[in-house]
């Protein structure tokens, strides 16, 4: 079983749900992204999800935007990305880490070498957020053959009828959207995402994970209290944005804290 | 399996095309392909699209056989398909009417565009004043300082322009921000895609509203010239004049099919925005197809005096012609183009768009390798109006 199966079992075990947090690889430096993935993981995140830099973000709100615009303008690349979660799973082997992006690094890279690499360096699961059930066909086998998770989207507009085509190829977790429109958008109605869940429940097994419009204990409790996992990334970098160098680490950290301290809230 | 069969049921011309979009997107695009496979059918629809063609439009455009050019030029005859003669001075208009019906059927009461000389931009802003809906045109922020009459154009016919200040600030930029509402907004909206990409369904559609020029040139070259052209010459930037043209000609295997892409500075110096004469193939903006990108898949920076061109992609149709031999692709330089606009300004009195001038210059290249009794239609997508103060820049001359 790969390490993100192994993490929802154990999170389960224990009565907990997941907190995954994102941010984008090579923001706001080259070599603070390790850093921060390890300062993620001691304030509690279950799982970190490494944004891969793309030119043309087409599904990204601004805050993210302007972090990938960032890490490009620092020359971060898949490649780099890749080293980087090698050099983190020297200190961690136990947190997965599923790689988001689009899809045209991955296929100018080619999918297989790709697949190759990036078990080998230590990632879990990949998330091309471009890549729906419908061009993946190859795709998802060459990640499961690598021993990656493809994890895919579900959104608010998502018919029933295809959570099933889409459950077929994805394994891992499946993120729900848990609002139209780009990340970093504004409000969330759980009840809305309550219902959906449900829904969607009655056809796929995998851990449900949410994002999109959780900022802050509050949110992430209230979401907590429906899905497997809570998906934070907007409101992660938004931080990452607003500090400066000397206090990026604690600032990230203490929020990521009080994320998670509104996640276990919801357990008890 | 022919040439003229494509796209199948997923929007693929070979390895090119598809639907690579993320989640959010992929109802909205299902809606859309039944939709628009139901007005298709739908003789009431195909009728409404025609008469205002006809009658608001001023379709057919005439081909004119360009004598003084062809002359100067020595060698093949030329005549140009006038589209620019169309309402809003292009042929963005016939896709964006096409466009317009199809939300008017499905409901939709708010159009958003991307727009990056403005041709697009001001093509939709006309059908939704004609049709009484509300319309946003993103444009790169770039953009909107180079194209600031055409931005004025849209105020006028009641839209709202918003400036995009992401990536480089032009067309491509202009698209990722108009995903971005329609993901949000896809319940009331209607995007209404300027060029043949873009996801299935949207190369399908606008190749298909797009394909009266050719159409009607099948009909018109024989009265006129007494016999199809030997070449067909359409400049591409998303490609959608050029696979207009081209389309109703595939059958017709011993007419060339010649697409011209914007070379810039050359294609040597990097600064072009050539990606079928010199990119390779990746998934950009919903689709797949040839690019202009780095080593790391990173979509790079694409150069030319014609903003209409610069785009570092291109309609996933004419990859598919590329490879399978049926279109020829070359690149003309930003100075080939600009001394073609002269051209038929003083020969013919024609001013014609930076973008169709690309056209002329691959003319003014091939017609004298032909004989005297052969022919050369040139699709002449745009009048050049908009471009005056781009030429006079260039020139060194201040309005």
């Amino acid at each position: 079983m790969s390490r993100i199966g192994q993490t929802f079992i154990a999170l389960k075990a224990h009565n907990k749900k997941a907190l995954i947090t994102f941010i984008t690889a090579g923001d706001p430096g080259k070599g603070l992204t390790v850093p921060l993935m390890h300062a993620l993981v001691e304030a509690g995140a279950d799982i970190i999800e490494l944004g891969v830099p793309f030119s043309d973000p087409m599904a990204d709100g601004p805050v993210i935007q302007r972090a990938s615009e960032r890490a490009l303008a620092n020359k971060v690349g898949l490649k780099d990305v890749l080293a980087m979660t090698a050099d983190f799973r020297k200190n961690n082997t136990t947190t997965p880490v599923v790689l988001m992006g689009y899809a045209n690094p991955v296929e100018r890279m080619g999918y297989q070498t790709f697949a190759q690499a990036a078990k080998a360096a230590g990632v879990d699961g990949v998330l091309t957020v471009d890549i729906p059930p419908e061009e993946s066909h190859g795709v998802a086998d060459v990640f499961k053959a690598a021993g990656l998770d493809p994890i895919f989207l579900l959104s608010p507009t998502t018919p029933e009828s295809r959570v099933e085509q889409v459950a077929a190829v994805a394994s891992g977790f499946m993120y729900y959207v848990s609002l139209k429109g780009v990340t970093g958008s504004a409000a969330l109605d759980t009840d809305e995402v309550s219902r959906k869940i449900a829904t969607i429940r009655r056809h796929c097994d995998l851990p449900m994970g949410v994002g999109f419009g959780i900022r802050d204990a509050a949110t992430a409790e209230a979401v907590a209290r429906i899905a497997d996992a809570v998906v934070v990334g907007s409101r992660i970098v938004n931080e990452i944005e607003n500090a400066s160098e000397n206090e990026l680490i604690g600032r990230v950290k203490a929020l990521v804290q009080d994320l998670r301290r509104g996640v276990d809230a919801a357990s008890k | 399996m022919k040439l003229t069969d494509l796209p199948d049921s997923h929007g693929h011309f070979g390895p090119y095309g598809g639907i690579f979009v993320a989640e959010t997107l992929m109802a909205a695009l299902e809606e859309l392909r039944v939709e628009y496979d139901k007005a298709r059918q739908d003789p009431a629809f195909m009728a409404e699209f025609e008469y205002e063609l006809k009658h608001y439009v001023g379709r057919p455009s005439p081909v004119y056989h360009a004598k003084r050019l062809s002359e100067q030029y020595g060698g093949a005859q030329i005549y140009l398909k006038r589209e620019d003669l169309n309402h809003t001075g292009a042929h963005k208009i016939n896709n964006t009417i096409g466009q317009a019906l199809l939300a008017r059927r499905m409901g939709k009461k708010r159009v958003i565009a991307e727009t990056g000389a403005g041709q697009h931009g001001v093509a939709s802003a006309t059908v939704a004043a004609r049709y009484g809906m509300e319309c946003v045109v993103y444009m790169g922020a770039e953009d909107v300082i180079r194209q600031a009459p055409n931005v004025f154009r849209m105020k006028l016919l009641g839209a709202t322009v918003v400036p995009v200040s992401s990536g480089s600030k032009t067309l491509k930029d202009a698209l990722n921000e108009a995903m971005r509402d329609w993901v949000t907004n896809v319940e009331s909206t209607f995007y209404i895609l300027g060029t043949a990409a873009g996801p299935h369904p949207y190369p399908m559609l606008v190749r298909d509203f797009q394909c009266v020029i050719g159409r009607e040139c099948l009909t018109q070259m024989p009265e006129l010239a007494g016999r199809q052209p030997d070449a067909v010459i359409a400049c591409v930037g998303g490609g959608s004049n050029a696979i207009g043209i081209f389309h109703p000609y595939i059958p017709h295997e011993k007419v060339r099919l010649i697409g011209v892409e914007a070379g810039g500075s050359g294609i040597a110096s990097g600064k072009h925005a050539a990606p079928l004469s010199a990119g390779s193939p990746g998934v950009l903006h919903g689709f797949r197809s040839y690019l202009m990108q780095d080593e790391n898949g990173q979509i790079i920076e694409t150069h030319s005096v014609s903003a209409g061109l610069d785009y570092p992609g291109v309609g996933p149709e004419h990859s598919w012609l590329k490879d399978a031999g049926r279109a020829e692709y070359v690149a003309i330089n930003d100075d080939e183009a600009m001394a073609a606009f002269h051209d038929l300004c003083r020969f013919e009195g024609i001013i014609p768009a930076l973008e169709s001038s690309h056209a002329v210059a691959q003319a003014k290249k091939l017609a004298p390798t032909l004989k005297k009794d052969q022919i050369i239609l040139v699709n002449l997508s745009g009048r050049g109006d908009k471009d005056i103060n781009t030429v006079a820049k260039v020139s060194g001359i201040t309005l």
